[in-house]
């Protein structure tokens, strides 16, 4: 990052070298690499559950996933894809020391986020509406495969969801500290961080996404 | 295009939306490929198309490509890991 010399605005330091004063990029970004890795396990130990049981229950998977609209699914690909580019975008402002437009990406990616959230949930209504839940009379007269299928489409696509919720808050708080100076060019590490969360958050969303919504 | 952004770590923003450019051509061939009547192929090629978008946000969003080589040995042994927790848990699936 930013060599001796440079006169910083932030909060944190009187040092201006990136090392001083605790500050280490490196090592905060292979801490949350670390934690990613973690989420990566979470989530891969659930697609391998779907593995096999797309294994056991082919047709009926397919059965399920008609039961799903793609073009909802293709618009919330698009929109985290979007919300992606965002948060990439936020983080090159902030590294050319525009401060501003690096706010206002963020606060495009939490539209994103907010936009994401509120089809799920609309898409989530839709099902509960036609007896489609965990539990659901209606579901459980189908069969057993399609109670796999829809047992995994609400536990992934719902854990999945949750992230995204999570995200927006982590978001706005980057956003916050780059007003107040704690977030900079020459410490960016935070939004940094924040902005690999995101990234992982759609790059799980372009896995459910072809194995819940296009196998039928 | 490559070289300046490894020295200063400043990725040109025409990069990025090219990047997005491709994920979102790329989500628009993986649902037409659903049209196309692959039958058996159908979810191997989903599958393939969705691990090319999840290397060009790895490489370029997650910025693995201009950081320093450690962080794609982390994630190449990450990633190693789960393919033997797939295969062990195929091969023990597979033989009941």
């Amino acid at each position: 990052m930013a060599d001796g010399g440079t006169t910083s605005t932030d909060l944190h330091g009187a040092a201006g070298a990136a090392h001083a004063g605790g500050y280490d990029p490196m090592a905060a970004k292979m801490g949350m690499w670390l934690f990613l890795f973690t989420e990566v396990l979470l989530f891969g130990a659930l697609f391998i559950v779907y593995g096999v049981y797309l294994h056991g229950f082919t047709w009926q998977f397919q059965q399920g996933s008609a039961r799903l609209s793609i073009p909802v699914g293709a618009v919330n690909t698009a929109i985290l894809l979007t919300s992606s580019l965002t948060m990439a975008l936020a983080i090159a402002a902030l590294q050319r020391a525009r401060p501003a437009r690096a706010r206002r990406l963020l606060f495009a990616t939490v539209g994103c986020a907010g936009a994401f959230l509120v089809i799920k949930a609309f898409e989530w209504a839709g099902k509960f509406a036609h007896g489609v839940y965990p539990g659901a009379a209606f579901l459980l007269e189908q069969s057993k495969g399609e109670i796999v299928f829809f047992g995994l489409y609400f536990t992934m696509t719902g854990l999945h969801a949750l992230h995204v919720l999570v995200g927006v808050p982590v978001i706005l708080w980057a956003g916050r500290r780059i007003r107040s100076g704690a977030i900079s060019p020459e410490h960016s590490v935070f939004l940094e961080n924040a902005g690999l969360y995101w990234h992982l958050v759609d790059l799980i969303w372009i896995y459910l996404f072809p194995l819940f919504y296009l196998i039928s | 295009m490559n070289a300046p952004a490894q020295e200063g770590h400043l990725v040109p923003c025409s990069v990025y939306v090219w990047v997005w450019a491709a994920l979102l051509c790329l989500t628009a061939v993986t649902v037409s490929a659903k049209y196309a009547d692959l039958q058996h192929l159908a979810i191997f090629a989903a599958l393939l198309i969705a691990t090319v978008k999840a290397g060009l946000v790895v490489l370029y969003f997650m910025h693995v490509r201009f950081e320093k080589p450690i962080f794609a040995v982390m994630i190449l042994v990450l990633l190693a890991t789960y393919g033997i927790y797939i295969g062990l848990t195929f091969v023990d699936y597979a033989n009941r």
